[in-house]
This record gives C-alpha cells, structure tokens and sequence, in this order.
C-alpha cells in the first residue's frame, strides 16, 4: 500500500499529552472511580486454598444469614446461568469462571458473595464452610505428561490437551549436512507485568430484555466479547460491554478480566442489583493471570563459519489449569517468526501444550516473545561459545540481510521492513560496545566478574487473528472456516460548529492514544491539536468495533491511528470538493493549513475550516453534487498481507516486525551474588515514529518490566500447588533503585503495510531484555543453564565453591528443607520421659492427652478407635486463626511406632501433615523419636511464607514438647541454645 | 482485602489504655503507626476484637535521655527518631540502620516501638536493639517491668509480652566514646526486609555481632579480633548455628554466605570506626 | 474517649485540603475507603492495600503517609491533605505537575498522584534535593509504566524551577 503523505508538522513530535492534566490533579476516571447507581451491592469472591482437591460439599448458611448479605452463589448456581467459556483447541473439557466440583489452581473462585458493601461481603466469606477431599497436585510442566501424574480434567483423560508437529522446508537434510549441532534446553519460569490498577466490573442485568450491560477495564481483544455472550448465553446484541475512560495499566492482564465479568453479570442477575467488583492485590497476584511458563528444547544446524541452516524447536507450554480463550495464543503468536531475525530455511517445530495446578494464563506484554527469544538468543551465544566464534559475528552472519525485505520466513511470516546489519552497526558505534568490551577487560584483569550479553530480535505487532488457528490441523481449519485480518476502526466526526471528534476501538492503557490521535488527525486537517478531540472508550452497543478491537499486540501506532488517518483523509477529501466550489478552484488545490481551506496557489483565497466542516449539518442542500455527508466517517481498515494459515500450515502471525537489538554490561558481585546492569544500549527500529516521547516510554517501561522478569520476579509455586508469592513483599517489582536507565537508539524504516508507516514498539524489551541480561551473566560466569530470574541467592551457586562445615559437628538436626521455595516442611526431634512405652502409647490413643498436647486444642472427639477431630485456635504473634482438625493414626506397632497424619482446614488456610513417632525404652524410661512432614496452604502459605514456616514448627514442637511433659519428661533439648551457651563459654564474656 | 471489625478505643490515660488491655486480654491489641499491624488486618491474618490507639498519650511520645540510655516511648514514629537531632552522636547505629528500614512513608507513620513489638525476625530495629544490648519497658495495670531486649525476643514474631501488657519504651544505649558501630544488610530490593541484615559494635569488651533474617530472631554473639586465629571458625560456626532455612528470596546455604562475609565486612567497618 | 463499637459508624472530624470535614466511619474503615468512597475524593488510587506500592500515599500532618496502612479514625484531629489539594486551580497545574507533564513522567497515572504527594514534601522540605533524595523517596513507590526515568527528570526539574523562582535574582 502507498503511505500517506503528510504536511502539517505534529506527527513526529514530543508535544505534551491531552491526558496528562487530569490525571495529574486526581481527576482520572478509572473504574473505581465511575460513578455507581446508589443500589449498587458490592461481590467478593471466596477463592480455593488447595491447588487440587475435590469439593465435596459447600455450607452456605451461616454466610446468607448475615446482615447485609444479598446473595451467596456456589458453582452450582452460576453454571445453572451460563454454559462453559469456548475453548480454543478441539478437546473435551470445559473451563469455567468458577470451579463446579473440583478446584484445580489456588485462588480458583470458590463461591460469591454480594453483600451490602465489601467489608461485609468479605465478612459472608469467613463464614463459608467449604469441605475439600485435597488430590496430588502437578505443577511442573514435564511431570503433568508423565504417565502416573495426576490429571487436572478427568474428561481430557491426560494433562496433554493440544500437541502439533510442524515441518517448513528440509529441516532432516540441514541436519544431516550441518557441520556443527547446537542445541540448549530453557525453562522459562512463570511471571506477570502486574498493572498498579487491579481488576474491576460493574455489572447490570435487566430480566425485562434479558440482557447485560457491564463496565470493565477490559482491554480487548473483542473477540473476548463473543465468548463472554456465548457464556452467558444471551446474542451479542443483549452483552453490553463498556470500559471506563481511564485505566491504570494492563500490558496484556486486563484482558484476563473476562470471566469475572461473567461472574459479576451472574451475580447481578441473582441479586437483582447493580454489582461491582474490584479485585484486591492479593486476589489479583493468586489468580488474575500469568504469562506461560515453558520448556524449550532448541537445536541449530550450523556451518563451519557459523550459518544456521535449520532450527527444531521442541516446545513444553504450561497453560495453568484451564486452557481460557485465547490460549494457547502465547504458543502460536510468535509462529510467523520462529526464526527471529534471522535468515534460516529450514524450521522444524513440535509444540505442546499442557494443564497444570497453577493460574490459568493470558496476555501479558510480550506474549510469547520473551520465551521463544529466551531460547534463540542464549542458542546464539551458544553457538559462538562452541565455535569459538564471538556471538556478536554469529548473529551478524545471520541476520536477514537489508535486500531481502519483504521477507517470507520459513514460517510463513512476512517481515516488512528493516536493514537489521545497518541497525546492528549503529548500535554498536553509538552505543561505544568498543568501550565496553575494554571495561570488561580490564574488570576482568582485576579478577572481577564482568560480562557482556547481546540479543537480535524482531518484534512482531499487529496481530492476525487467524494466527491462533495455526493449532488446528489443516483438516480442522477447513471445517472451521478460514480466520484472518485485524480490523482496526477509527471514525472522525464533526460536529454543527464544525469541531472535530475522533473516536477509536483501541481502549488505552496509559498508552497516550488521545494525543497521537490528535495530532495524527490535526495534521491531515491542518488544525491545531487542541481542535481536535478524542474519545477512546469503548461501548459495544454504540461504537464501531470488531474482534480485532482494543489494546493489545502493539497495534495502536500501526493500525488504530492509521485508521484514524485513512477517515481524516476520507473527510478531507469531501471537504476539499466543497471548499473547492467555494473557492472556485479544483479540489487537488486546496489545501488544509492554521483551520483554514485554501488555494495553494493564492493563499488569500480561504474559508474557515469551521464553515467548510458544518455545511453538511446546517445546509446539506449546499453541497455538491456527488458529495457525501462530511458529519462522520468511519473506516474499517485490515491488511491484505493477513491472511489465514496456509494447508502447509505457514502464517504471517503479524503484520508488522520490528527490530531490536540490544546489548549490556553486567558485574556480579563475587560475595552477593548480585547481579548489576552497567550498562544497556537498546536499538530500535520501530519504523515511523509519530510521538517520540512516547516511542522512548515504551521502551523504558518495557525494559523495567524485563528487568524484573530477569532478576526479580517469579509466580512461585510450591509441590503441592500452593502459591507462594501472593504478596507485593514477595513478588518482587523493581523499584527506581533497581531500573538502570537504558540508551536508547532510533534506526528508522518505515513500514510499508502501514498506513502512516510505524510499528509496533510496545513489547519489545520485554521480549529481547531478558535473555539480553541473561547472556551477559552467562559471559560473565562461564556458565550455560541460566534460569530467571536471577536472584542473588541463585546467581551464588555459580559463586560458592564446596561450603565451609562447621569446625565440630552440630549437636542438632539441621532442618531439612526441598527445593527453594517448597511448601514442605520436614523435621525431627526426640524427648526423654520418664514413663513407659505402654502408657506413652496409651496417651496418644486417648483423646483427653490429645486435648491436652494439641496446641490450641478447645475439643477432641474420637470418631473411631483411629481418627480423631479436633477444633483449634492456632496463633503466632497476631496472627490467629482457628481451624479443624482431623487425625489419623495408622501403620501402628504397638508399643513401639505410629504414624500420625492431619489435615487442617480454617480461613488463614489449610494444613497437612504427617509424623512418625518411634517409642524406644531407655534405662529411665522411653524415647520418643518423631520424624514429621507437613504442607501448608491457602491464604497464609501465599501471604506469609517466612511466618508461616516459624508457625507450622512451633506447633509442631509444642506438640511434642506437651506430649513429653505429659508423660513425664522435660522439653526436648534445646541444640541451639547449648550451642551458644558453649560459645559465650569459649570466649569468657557476657553480654 | 478489608478487616474485620473490632472496637477501638482511642484513651486519654495510660491507665485507661491498660485497663481495656487488661479487659480485652488477647483479644486486645494496642495500634500505635499501624504500619505493621494494618497489613495484617487488611488480610485478616490478625482479628483483634479491640484495637487500643496509643498515639494520643503525650507521655508516650517522648526521646529522652536518662544516664547512658536513650530512651524512645512507644508513641514515638520512625522518622520523629531518624530526625532526632542528635542521633547520629548517642545512636550511630541507628543513624546508619535507618536508610534500610522500609520508606520515607512508611517511617512517617511507622513507630520505633511498634516495630520492637512486630518483632519480625528480618527487622532492623530489633536487631539493633539486641545488638546494643537495650531493653524493653513493659507495663500492664499492676506492674512495670524491663526486660533486657534478648529476652524479648522469643521466636518468629512472638516476644514476651504478656496478655494485658503494653511497651512503655525501648531503651537504646548510648554509643560510648571510643567505640564503632556498622550496619549493613543485603535484600532483594532496596527497603525489603533483608535476607540477611548485621550490626557491629566494636568497643573495649571487644567485637560484637547482630544478625536478622537467619533465626527466627534477632541474635547477637560476641567474636574474636579480626586477626585472631579463631575468627574464621568462630563466625563459620556461628553461621551454621543459626538453623537457616530455605524460601523463595534466598537458600539456607545462600544466608550462611552472608552471615560470613556481611559478617565480616559489618564488623571490619565498626572496627575502622571505633580507630 | 469511650470506647466505640465496632458495629456503629463513628464521626471522623479531620481537616482535609485545608477545609475541616466530619466524615462517618466504621473503626475499621481504611482512610483510603473513606476519602475515595464516602467523601468521594477518588485522586488516591489503590494498588495494593499492604503498604507496598505507594499509590494511596497522601499527606497526614504534612508527612507522606499511606491512606491504605492508616484506619480512618486514626486521623481523627489531623491534617490530611491528597492530590486535589496540589493545585489552586485545576485548570493551572502546580510546577510539580507541570513538569511531570513537560517530561512524560506518567503513562496511565495510576501511581501518579501518590508519587505527587511523596515528591511535594520533599520538594517543600528539602529545596536542595538532588537525584538520590528523589531516588529515595520514589523507592516507596511502584510504577509499572514509565522504568521510572522520566519521573526523576520531572521532579529535578520542579526542584530546580523552585529554587530559581527563590531565588529571582541569582
């Protein structure tokens, strides 16, 4: 397509933005802010403790009888409302907003409150008893396939929903000439852009039309829309979907509001009010939504000078536990550029997808980027490790070069624009990389860790949405018929004194849209900015909009405003017919300049814009001949170059590529392992920029994200699925302490498939940041397997030679902990009592003893000779809560062991936990040996780990400290108390 | 994410706010900044039935020196004491452990007492406190007593205070002439509680160090010079006997590290300035 | 003061921007809920309610405080100021603003008026403050838009912009 010429000046500037004057003085309207209907009930969601178990059964009573308490609602009740969200993959299995009769994830919606307002709705949530049969969780994607894992969907019959095979070109015979075989195996780890503004809905229902009307800070994209009314059952047409004018941020989650719009829609037809909900922080890092954790196994074919001929991609994607619309997108997006932004032939591709205990996924800033280029870029400095080539040559050598654009890849995408090596060299020049190799030298010379890491990427934006049916077989598209494009809308309007309005489907973030709008839109008619007004919200009953609609995939600058500009044009050129008359010129002469229509060659011959503009509203009559309305336009724009898959399964996933390259300077702190960015340069080719402050937030703000994503944040789970990282304190987001600032550069070739010639540029860093730091820590350590993020305590592995023993043998059990970050609590003990074996063992059958050894213990009933109940207030500083409790003796060998397992079960959360006591007779009397294991989770596992490890032992050792004390003995020796008593000793000195 | 509800009384008299503690026994809470106790009840991991604000009993709200002790009531805020003007002569230590400590906001509100009380096993001021070797002034209806700050400290945020009792102070003593003092932590983010967080003393009774965020409390041990042949084995098994645990932020092993070489570098600095 | 029971509304009279209030609260209403949802000032956003992100900051008794840690009545008597008290005027910003404005300090302002708040202390108390005093006071704060860059170039430029105009002659 040709681009649009473009005279007035405001494109490509940094002018201050419309919006800014009304977030700055707190007068945003984001949705907790809109103004409500005076009846408005407010919903609170009780969420699951468990990373899998069965739900046996729900007592809603006491939380219905409270004052103030509208409705309650289980699964039951909303499934009796709705059907089963659409699934994007052909499979049996169902995906609901809310768990029906199992709970698969932590912080799966449980039941619903809608109270009077929230404290009391949270309040009816204390008081909901919910019985859970807990079952073996999986959270690690490889172990989801093994045979005996336990299996999420029992209607799918395995963990493996989806699984393709993709072959372009030769990729065997690449292999088999290569003269090298790289390969590396990633394990990219779970993490999220987290927006400060958390989710929120407000919801209607009117029983006399049967239809919806909800306001979300949903995103987009609209094809969302269609699931939401399929799920709720009503048309379209009765699904009402509106967002707020402001939002605090998204970067892919808001579009992960969805089902709780469901959710909130059901609510307000069962209490027949308006319902609102917003989601807390703590709801919001459990359950909202995540990017994909993958495991990537990727293997090069490689010439001797280091000329990739053939990728196999072996990809593992970890969609949580329900595959939700529009998953397995984050797997397929980036199908079109498998090869990065290299020129490579053959591409083999195995991709799978799998359902674990963990948050289902959805967009996320990126998408799909970070982990493909995570294993293409550490694969390149791979191979320069291996040939003994510098990786900045191997990526050189491979790089699509600048006359093969545009360029078909292997996959079937098509790269636009770009002259990458030029881009690259700019980098390097401007960015000094000279200089920073003599810094690492001479670090290095003085022993310190220091290393270098690059990363070649292309950025992909604007999304075809028929990409996703990549997944289906060919065989399955053809059934389904063919999906394509990326409609962007864009509608300009002018009003009876001939003012202009810009209204677009693209519901910003934060993003700025109004101004760029205005200045694209100011400029083709030749008004100033501040004539030209835009509305950016979004109301699916009156606005112009489509699937592709909302903010997502970086389409904004490429498609949105181009669309806006294609609609200026369309009214500028009726405009200039009936200037033309009045001018008595032809219309190619005139010209749009300061609010005036004129003739170019006599620029004293004008008419005022306003008057041209409301001919068409007070005098239609006037125009000429031919000439349609000039009071609203609106276009429709999608690029021919989106089309659907091919039956050879090749697809241009996105209109236009991008290119980044970046590189940096890292130093890692020998002692703390602490990872410090020096210096990043990061080079963008972002084809035309129209707001170049803009253009530079984006980047920073997505290099701030990939710096978190590579040394800070995690989704972290434990074995049994519970979720560890529930809080801001844990889930840790940089602050302006942790953000280096990048150098940022600018290499500029249009785009030729876009109206007004940009790209993308939003997601950028976060797809080439990551593995960028990545690969300087590699360099700086020698070392391969680099897992994100790269905490101090992780990166110290690499640091720490053989650890230092103490100088004489501990007296005491070192506790015994998993992995980082496991839930599971081990431990041992022994106490010396003076009474015999038999009447230890006659007091741990007896439920008198057990009242009396059970901290916090108010009742203990014997239900059989081998299980007890029990109701106890468990506590550690301020935090109390009070719990059931259920004990089971089993494996007995009277007098001599026992195992003792319980499970727990309040509002902080659950426990389990399983001991082995061991009586042995002494001289003096008996030995009690217990060895014990023990989980925790819900609530207190994801908001307070570190107490809640302390806690779990606490009550665990109080148990066996009562049980001796019982029978006659003192409290268990204190090791470490010894140990310092001993050392005060060794010393001579007291504090 | 809202608290449940509780009563709340707002006394005049440090009388009045012990009786209701006494009546209210471990149902009652005593609020000073809320800074630590806010969070908890915004979660509902606490659900006090009363709430006892101390922040109006001007008697509480004093820095005052008494012999060699500073002495800060427990209505004193974070920031009232970073900003005390002699700060940085009577309490060096706290002069260079307060940049650490969570934020300017939270400093603001946050009082010095409230976070003894917390008692948070990675927290800078109860670190510093056993460290210096301070006290705590409890209160309840009936008695005062003073507790010397090591044995206030009993566990994962669980200290002696008793059902029915409130600080009165914390007693900080003063910094000696001829003696150093270093604070040094290491978190994941700048204002994190500290994975590992060391407090020096170097005077004439020798060296002395504190260390958070291994045990489940703040510790302090006395070490042997620098140069001394044992120092290595001494701060070495110190390390190992401090039974440091794995989570998401750091390793056992990780904190070992630290303990050592934190360890060192803290008491180097304290000895440097104490020369 | 009796005691007042957790399941009544209380008064709260407080000075807020400058004009004295009497609000009604719960004991356990957060100053947060009460300003956004009962007074109806919704300039101070919500992002964590744990202390964490700083977007609820305000000023309480001229110090940067977060609305999310305080419970309502604890500012009983006290001197609350927000984000709509920067500006006189609200079609003029406040030079802080300005410059947050000149310099694309913000992209979806949710963290923005918290950060304000912060940032007009420091510049009131401190017309010194160098990059690391605004460093410092911005660590209380989490923002997801902007890698925070831009924010401490707008608020070194207020800073200088406040000591030029105290300084007219120099």
């Amino acid at each position: 397509m040709t681009r649009l010429e473009t005279t007035g000046g405001l494109i490509g500037r940094t002018v201050e933005r419309v919006e800014d004057a009304g977030l700055l003085t707190g007068r945003g309207r984001y949705i907790d802010d809109l103004p409500v209907r005076r009846d408005t009930a407010h919903l609170a969601i009780l969420r699951s403790p468990h990373g899998h178990a069965g739900i046996s059964a729900i007592n809603t009573h006491a939380a219905r009888a409270l004052p103030g308490v509208i409705a309650v609602m289980t699964g039951a009740d909303v499934a009796r409302l709705t059907r089963s969200m659409t699934v994007g993959v052909k499979a049996n299995v169902e995906c609901w907003p809310i768990a029906r009769d199992r709970v698969r994830y932590v912080g799966e919606p449980v039941a619903l409150v809608v109270a009077e307002n929230r404290y009391v709705a949270e309040d009816a949530l204390d008081l909901i008893e919910v019985d859970y049969e807990t079952l073996a969780a999986v959270i690690d994607p490889e172990k989801a396939l093994a045979a005996d894992a336990p299996v999420l969907h029992p209607s799918l019959g395995t963990n493996l929903i989806n699984e393709r095979a993709f072959r372009y070109g030769d990729p065997e015979k690449a292999f088999a000439a290569a003269a090298h075989r790289v390969s590396i195996r990633i394990a990219y780890p779970r993490n999220s852009c987290t927006p400060i503004e958390t989710y929120g809905v407000i919801a209607e229902y009117d029983p006399g039309e049967d239809a919806y009307d909800v306001t979300a800070n949903f995103q987009g994209p609209f094809s969302i829309h269609a699931v939401i009314s399929r799920a709720l059952n009503v048309p379209g047409n009765r699904m009402r979907l509106r967002t707020p004018p402001d939002s605090g941020g998204s970067f892919g989650i808001k579009q992960g509001v969805f089902p709780y719009v469901i959710l909130a829609a059901v609510a307000a037809r069962v209490s027949a009010r308006p319902v609102k909900w917003i989601e807390d922080r703590l709801e919001h890092l459990t359950a909202s939504v995540s990017a994909t954790n993958r495991v990537t196994t990727l293997e090069a074919a490689v010439t001797a000078d280091g000329r990739i001929t053939a990728l196999s991609w072996d990809q593992l994607e970890d969609c949580g536990a329900h595959l939700r619309a529009p998953e397995p997108a984050t797997l397929y997006r980036m199908h079109g550029n498998m090869t990065g932004a290299y020129a490579i032939e053959n591409v083999a591709i195995r991709n799978r997808v799998v359902l674990t205990n963990k948050t289902p996924t959805g967009l996320n800033r990126g998408f799909g980027g970070p982990q493909i280029y995570f294993a293409l870029e550490r694969l390149v400095h791979k191979i320069g490790d291996e040939l003994l080539l510098d990786p900045l040559d191997v990526i050189r050598r491979n790089l699509v070069p600048a006359d093969a654009f545009p360029y078909r890849t292997a996959t079937g995408g098509l790269l636009d624009s770009g002259d990458y090596r030029a881009a690259l060299d700019r980098a390097t020049t401007e960015g000094r990389l000279d200089a920073l190799r003599r810094q690492r030298d001479a670090a290095r010379a003085q022993g310190r860790l220091y290393g270098i890491g690059y990363a070649a990427v292309v950025e992909p934006s604007v999304s075809n949405m028929g990409y996703i049916t990549t997944v289906l077989t060919p065989e399955e598209r053809a059934k389904a018929g063919p999906k394509n494009g990326a409609q962007a809308v864009a509608t300009v309007a002018i009003d009876p004194l001939g003012s202009v309005t810009v209204k677009v489907a693209s519901v910003p973030q934060g993003q700025g849209h109004r101004t760029v709008l205005a200045q694209v839109v100011a400029e083709r008619l030749g008004l100033a900015m501040d004539k030209v007004r835009v509305n950016t919200e979004l109301d699916t009953e009156r606005d112009a909009w489509s699937i592709a609609s909302g903010n997502y995939a970086s389409r904004f600058a490429p498609a949105v405003a181009g669309a806006a500009a294609l609609a200026a044009d369309r009214i500028r050129a009726r405009l200039a017919t009936i200037a033309a008359r009045q001018l008595n010129v032809t219309p190619d002469r005139v010209d749009f300049r300061a609010g005036t229509l004129l003739d170019r060659d006599n620029p004293d011959n004008a008419v005022s814009f306003g008057r041209v503009a409301a001919a068409s509203h007070w005098a239609p009559g006037t125009l000429p001949e031919g000439t349609d309305q000039t009071i609203r336009e609106t276009v429709f724009w999608t690029p021919d170059e989106l089309q659907a898959p091919t039956a050879a399964d090749g697809i241009n996933s996105s209109l236009c590529h991008g290119f980044i390259f970046d590189f940096c300077g890292v130093e890692i702190d020998r002692k703390t392992g602490q990872v410090r960015i020096d210096r990043y340069v990061t080079m963008h080719d972002c084809g035309r920029i129209l707001h170049p402050g803009m253009v530079d937030g984006q980047v920073r703000g997505g290099f701030a994200q990939a710096v978190g994503a590579a040394l800070y944040e995690e989704y972290a789970y434990g074995g049994d699925g519970s979720f560890l990282t529930g809080t801001l304190a844990d889930y840790l987001i940089p602050t302006v302490m942790e953000t280096p600032e990048p150098l940022i550069l600018h290499y500029e070739t249009p785009s030729p498939f876009t109206p007004l010639g940009a790209k993308g540029v939003g997601e950028g860093n976060c797809m080439s940041t990551p593995v960028c730091i990545a690969n300087a820590v590699a360099d700086a350590l020698g070392v391969e397997d680099i897992r994100l993020p790269l905490s101090p305590s992780r990166v110290s592995e690499w640091l720490y030679g053989e650890e230092r023993p103490p100088s004489k043998p501990l007296d005491q059990t070192p506790v015994a902990t998993g992995a980082s970050g496991e839930r599971m609590l081990t431990g041992s003990g022994s106490a010396e009592v003076t009474a015999t074996r038999e009447s230890v063992w006659a007091m741990l059958l007896d439920p008198n003893t057990l009242k009396a050894i059970i901290p916090g213990a108010h009742e203990v009933r014997k239900v059989s000779d081998t299980h007890f109940r029990a109701e106890v207030t468990l506590g550690i500083g301020p935090v109390k809560g009070r719990y059931r409790a259920d004990i089971r003796l089993s494996d007995m060998v009277e007098p001599e062991t026992v195992t003792l397992s319980g499970g727990t079960e309040g509002a902080l959360g659950s426990g389990r936990g399983t001991g082995r006591v061991t009586l042995t007779e002494t001289t003096t009397g008996t030995r009690i040996d217990y060895r014990y294991e023990a989980a925790i989770g819900g609530k207190v596992a994801s908001v307070g780990g570190r107490l809640l490890d302390g806690a779990a032992r606490v009550v665990i050792g109080q148990f066996f400290q009562a049980l001796a004390r019982h029978a006659g003995g003192g409290a268990p020796p204190s090791a470490a108390a010894g140990f310092i008593q001993r050392l005060l000793h060794l010393f001579g000195r007291h504090r | 994410m809202k608290p449940a509800s509780f009563d709340f009384l707002c006394p005049e008299t440090t009388e009045e706010a012990l009786a209701a503690l006494a009546e209210g026994g471990g149902e009652a809470r005593v609020i000073a900044g809320g800074q630590s106790l806010v969070p908890m009840l915004n979660m509902r991991l606490a659900r006090p039935a009363l709430l006892v604000d101390i922040m109006r009993l001007e008697a509480l709200r004093r820095i005052e020196t008494s012999g060699d002790e500073i002495v800060v009531g427990a209505g004193v805020r974070q920031a009232e004491l970073e900003a005390w003007p002699t700060l940085l002569r009577d309490l060096p230590l706290l002069a260079a452990a307060f940049p650490c400590l969570g934020h300017v906001q939270t400093r603001a509100r946050g009082t010095v007492c409230g976070s003894i009380a917390h008692a948070d096993p990675s927290a800078e001021l109860p670190l510093s406190l056993v460290t210096l070797g301070g006290a705590v002034s409890l209160r309840n209806r009936k008695q005062k007593r003073r507790v010397k700050a090591d044995d206030f400290f009993v566990g994962m945020m669980a200290t002696d205070l008793a059902e029915g009792e409130m600080i009165e102070a914390v007693h900080f003593p003063k910094a000696r002439h001829g003696s150093g003092y270093a604070f040094r932590e290491v978190g994941r983010r700048h204002g994190d509680f500290a994975i590992v967080a060391c407090a020096a003393v170097a005077d004439d009774r020798g060296l002395r160090l504190g260390i958070a965020g291994v045990d489940d409390r703040p510790r302090v041990f006395p070490l042997p010079a620098l140069d001394d042949d044992q120092f290595d084995d001494t701060i070495n098994d110190i390390a190992w006997s401090l039974n440091a645990r794995d989570d998401i932020h750091a390793s056992a092993r990780y904190r070992r590290e630290l303990v050592r070489s934190l360890g060192r570098e803290t008491l180097k600095e304290a000895s440097r300035c104490r020369a | 003061m009796p005691r007042m029971n957790a399941a009544r509304k209380h008064p709260v009279d407080f000075t807020l921007n400058g004009r004295t209030v009497r609000a009604e609260a719960e004991n356990r209403m957060l100053l947060s809920d009460l300003l956004r949802h009962e007074i109806g000032l919704t300039g101070t956003h919500v992002g964590c309610e744990h202390g964490v992100c700083g977007a609820c900051t305000v000023q309480i008794d001229g110090r940067p405080a977060r609305a999310c840690l305080t419970l309502a009545q604890q500012v009983r008597g006290g001197d609350v100021r927000t984000v709509e008290a920067l500006s006189r005027d609200p079609a003029e910003l406040s030079p802080l603003q300005a410059a947050f404005r000149r310099h694309h300090g913000l992209q979806c302002g949710f963290c923005t008026p918290g950060i304000l708040m912060s940032l007009d202390v420091l510049l009131r108390e401190r017309p010194d403050a160098g990059r690391e005093d605004i460093r410092e006071h911005l660590s209380g704060h989490l923002c997801r838009c902007t890698g925070y860059a831009t924010i401490v170039e707008a608020a070194l430029a207020a800073a200088e912009e406040q000591r030029k105009e105290e300084k007219p002659n120099v």
